[in-house]
């Protein structure tokens, strides 16, 4: 019986594994696919991680071997994948090493991280040459591998790796033709813009989308056309473009196959599991943080997010479980999901972080949190964008006796 | 004045600057009122790439700039990362270029192989 | 000299090899591509259809109901995956009805095994999900779908191991008179050629004469669903042919992903391209059947073509003495693939060739399936092989002992495609986003090609274009 297994050994698994360890975890075993911990951090080698964390402006592998160089008293088994995970908490896994492994753990950590949409998931028509790729792909190929996917490339999607790839492709002496976003507003990060795009004179096609990709063996040329409100093309708007590559940064899907597999509840919203205030989803003891969760903008985020996990594991695997009545949190207008999804005020220490994103680009608004009429907390914004993640903080004190909370996006009268 | 988005951080704050007083509103902290100064008068980029390392479990080790290096220079300092082989075992911080294009700025290692 | 030239890798001139090395003969196949199945062969439905909707008497007829025997008996020897989920074709109204009275009488003149009429009843509890819209049903038991790239490629690798002399990458340019066949790197001259060029059967055809056929391709566009679709219909679920057109189908895959389409659109050969009216025809059509088939897990489109001729049968037949071609095989060419290949040994039997067995036959074929292994086999298996402990396709499941096994096969891969026909790395929700980058690395260790020249399928489809930094 193993105390505390965590699954996924990117930053949020290690962040969680070394939270159940100082929280009195004394065997936390991570689990890890790859040859080495870190996720796709290693891969992710701009700089721009740990501002929040470390005041510092971090590559990638940096930010993880902070968190890598943390692991004494924690076990991990790396070129490992987990096939299955049993809501009794039976982990089976498979290895060079030890072959097929049946684990039992007290508690759970799943932290699996999330994938990239593809070309099938939003039917791009048009030929299937090589030449498109997910721009995490085109980016493990230059930055792991030292090989550039192409020469001339169209970016669909303004989504950060996207961004970050744009930037990183020209660099290394390509020519980066356009970003397309099929939203009116961009995907990433605001920076990212400024300083992958702008500063190359990348134009941004908002409210455009490619509508044909061409070529036999090889991309060729894509057409791109302005679409309408209801996201539908424009006849007579499109335009080609002659490239030999095309990088979609169209969404990241959280990764929670194991997840259903063990039954577990899972929010259409999200695409992740729901969690309660501690990261614990709806099967007890089976916590889960990170990207597997919902898709995050900042690591930082995830590490904090993690180490809740992590500490609710060490804490549920030491023989206490989390107990009390429930709040329901809904998204309301302008909200697209919130995490947590549910709140057990007598398990929490005084307040609840909550995260989620707007669904538009808003100018001077409020996030309010209300119960029924009545408003628990309320927050100024002068600026949110789908594109970055939100986080209050709402003390606990404060939501009374509400059943359900509301978090929404509301004009300052 | 000058509208510019900071990168300073993920915030993005929308600042505006004074092309002539360098006076700066918008910014959410100091380093905002840095930023908005810097981008108008002498703007600055830190630059990350790899360089060929052998004798590692990868072949590409992940370089950056210690600090920010002038915008212009960037490819300058792009041509001399491409220039470099290093040999594992390379740990975080390792200086892999000095004094970078005359930048003043080293580019060092940002992974241990 | 060769006894017998095949031109065409597709599943066809597979199964033509795989038939004909059983013989003291001298075999070679010429295939344009680089890989088995890089045609029709490896974008199409992948049914083995029961046999009711050929004209009765007709070649196809005979060719599909014999084939789909066959089927049943090759698949278990040569370990290709197939499953007998078989097949209703589904009456939205009288009209239909009358249609599906019509195919039943058709099938049971053709010989097709267990046909029944379902009524709405019978078929809400065999299909739940199927549209309340629908009222009866022709249910064919012993219809299934299959995977048709391996059925081509296990009909290839026995036929290797027979003795085929098997030249990819070799296109067939002329022929000449004494039948030689004329390629790009030699001329061969041989006692019989087969022609099994599917859409390009009229090309080679015209190298010996003037086609008496036109051939009219005609694409299809297809939706492939994620595995968390499976289980929307159990059975191949048609629609009934009417004025409208074929209707068009959902169906399970061998691999546990849902099948969605095609249309048919009278369309230039080379054209493979998928098109917004194209799907969103299939989409619109594919509600009909199922209304609550959510599309949005697409994991991937693409589009076949059919060899449609303006003939409603198969065309096979000497159009000169030695010269044996193989025209306007559509559908149902996957389902007859094995009898055509029975009907084409028994034509040049017919034609004189003496036929004498070849001792010693190669004909039985296994692959590993790590998933599908209990976990004592599968601890067994990586005690002997750490391989077989990696993981390298996280969707699918696929270990780096299945894929470096793809490289000491009869027909090693050259492509990231080709690894997949052969063990299924990359072809799961990710598309191959993860396990690509590792794959092209086993090719690269494994085959000795330079990375920057790995394709992802025929030639020329390069990944890394950009080359070396």
């Amino acid at each position: 019986m193993r105390e505390v297994i965590v699954i996924g050994g990117g930053p949020a698994g290690l962040a969680a594994a070394i939270s159940a360890r100082d929280n009195g975890a004394t065997d936390v075993l991570v689990i890890e696919r790859d040859t080495c911990v870190g996720g796709i951090l290693n891969q992710c080698i701009h700089n721009g991680f740990g501002l929040h964390r470390f005041k510092e402006e971090l590559s990638g592998p940096e930010y993880a071997s902070r968190f890598a160089e943390n692991l004494d008293n924690i076990e991990v088994l790396t070129d490992t994948m987990v096939l299955e995970v049993t809501a009794d908490r039976i982990v089976r896994a498979v290895s060079r090493d030890h072959g097929y492994m049946e684990l039992q753990a007290k508690a759970i950590v799943l932290a699996m991280g999330c994938r990239e949409r593809t070309r099938g998931a939003i039917s791009i028509p048009g030929d299937r040459p090589a030449g498109v790729y997910t721009a995490g792909a085109a980016q493990r190929y230059l930055n792991i591998e030292g090989y550039m996917v192409g020469k001339n490339a169209v970016i669909l999607g303004s989504g950060d790796i996207g961004l970050i790839m744009a930037r990183r492709m020209t660099l290394e002496g390509a020519k980066v033709h356009a970003c397309v976003e099929l939203m009116p507003y961009s995907g990433g990060l605001t920076r990212n813009i400024v300083q992958c795009l702008n500063d190359f004179d990348i134009p941004l096609y908002l409210s455009h989308t490619i509508t044909d990709i061409r070529g036999k063996n090889r991309v060729e040329g894509v057409t791109i056309a302005k679409v309408g409100p209801d996201r539908k093309p424009i006849a007579g708007t499109e335009f080609d473009i002659e490239c030999d590559t095309v990088l979609l940064s169209v969404g990241l899907i959280p990764e929670n196959e194991l997840t259903r597999g063990a039954g577990i509840p899972i929010d259409r919203r999200t695409n992740g599991a729901y969690v309660y205030e501690n990261m614990e989803t709806l099967c007890e003891g089976i916590f889960a943080c990170g990207n597997v969760v919902h898709v995050h903008d900042l690591v930082d985020y995830v590490s904090a997010e993690s180490e809740r996990a992590g500490k609710a594991a060490a804490i549920y695997a030491s023989g206490n479980k989390a107990s009390g009545r429930v709040i329901e949190v809904e998204a309301g207008n302008g909200v697209s999901y919130t995490v947590p999804q549910k709140i057990r005020p007598e398990n929490c220490d005084k307040k609840v972080d909550m995260f989620f994103r707007v669904r538009n680009v808003y100018q001077n608004v409020r996030l309010v949190v209300r119960d029924g009429d009545r408003v628990v907390a309320s927050f100024n914004r002068e600026h949110c964008a789908p594109g970055e993640m939100e986080h209050i903080v709402v003390p606990v004190a404060l939501m009374g006796n509400a059943e359900k909370l509301t978090v929404s996006v509301e004009e300052v009268k | 004045m000058a509208k510019i988005i900071c990168i300073t951080c993920p915030k993005g704050c929308h600042l505006t600057v004074d092309e002539v007083t360098y006076e700066i509103t918008g910014n959410n902290c100091p380093r905002g009122a840095v930023y908005g100064k810097n981008e108008l008068t002498a703007p600055t980029r830190v630059i990350t790439s790899t360089v060929a390392v052998s004798g590692g479990e990868i072949c590409r080790c992940p370089v950056r700039t210690e600090s920010p290096v002038p915008k212009g220079k960037m490819f300058d300092v792009m041509e001399a990362i491409h220039a470099v082989r290093i040999v594992s075992p390379v740990r975080i911080g390792d200086v892999v270029i000095e004094n970078v294009c005359g930048t003043g700025v080293n580019v060092i290692a940002t992974r241990n192989i | 000299m060769f006894d017998i030239i095949i031109i065409g890798g597709g599943v066809i001139g597979s199964a033509v090899a795989y038939e004909l090395t059983k013989y003291n003969l001298r075999v070679a196949l010429f295939e344009k591509e680089n890989d088995i199945a890089t045609g029709t062969t490896k974008a199409n439905s992948a049914i083995i259809h029961a046999g009711y909707d050929p004209v009765p008497n007709s070649l196809t007829a005979r060719l599909n109901v014999r084939g789909n025997e066959l089927a049943h008996i090759i698949c278990k020897k040569l370990d290709v995956p197939f499953k007998e989920t078989g097949s209703v074709v589904c009456a939205f109204g009288e009209e239909d009805d009358e249609t599906v009275r019509k195919l039943y009488h058709r099938g049971v003149e053709n010989g097709v095994p267990g046909l029944k009429i379902l009524n709405k009843q019978e078929l809400k509890t065999l299909e739940p999900n199927i549209s309340d819209e629908a009222t009866t049903a022709l249910y064919a038991p012993t219809a299934g779908v299959i995977s048709p790239w391996e059925y081509a490629l296990a009909f290839a690798e026995v036929a290797v191991q027979n003795g085929l002399e098997l030249h990819l990458s070799e296109k067939v340019t002329d022929i000449k008179e004494g039948n030689v066949v004329v390629t790009e790197k030699g001329e061969y001259a041989a006692k019989y050629i087969i022609a099994a060029a599917g859409v390009n059967c009229n090309d080679i055809e015209s190298m010996v004469a003037e086609p008496d056929y036109t051939l009219k391709p005609s694409k299809g566009e297809y939706y492939l669903l994620d595995k968390s679709a499976f289980g929307i219909v159990n059975t191949v679920v048609f629609q009934c042919p009417n004025k409208n057109g074929k209707g068009v189908l959902i169906s399970p895959t061998v691999h546990g992903n849902i099948i969605v389409g095609p249309n048919a659109e009278a369309s230039e050969k080379e054209d493979l391209s998928t098109t917004a009216d194209g799907l969103s025809f299939v989409r619109t059509a594919a509600a009909k059947s199922v209304p609550t088939l959510n599309l949005s897990t697409n994991i991937r489109n693409f589009a076949g073509m059919r060899a449609n001729t303006n003939e409603e049968d198969f065309i096979i037949r000497f159009v000169r003495a030695g010269f044996l071609s193989l025209a306007g095989i559509k559908s149902p060419g996957l389902a007859s693939a094995p009898a055509i290949a029975e009907y084409v040994r028994q034509l040049l039997e017919k034609d004189g060739l003496s036929l004498t067995e070849k001792e010693n036959i190669v004909d039985t074929r296994k692959r590993i399936r790590f998933k599908e292994l209990s976990p004592e086999e599968k601890n067994a298996l990586i005690k002997e092989n750490p391989a077989y402990g990696r993981v390298i396709c996280r969707c699918e499941t696929i270990t780096e002992g299945e894929i470096v096994a793809t490289f000491s096969s009869p027909i090693p891969p050259v492509s990231i495609d080709g690894v997949k026909r052969r063990c299924n790395a990359g072809m799961g929700r990710c598309q191959g986003g993860f396990c690509a980058p590792r794959v092209l690395e086993l090719i690269h260790k494994h085959t000795g090609i330079p990375k920057e020249e790995i394709v992802k399928d025929k030639s020329g489809s390069t990944v890394l274009s950009g080359g070396a930094l």
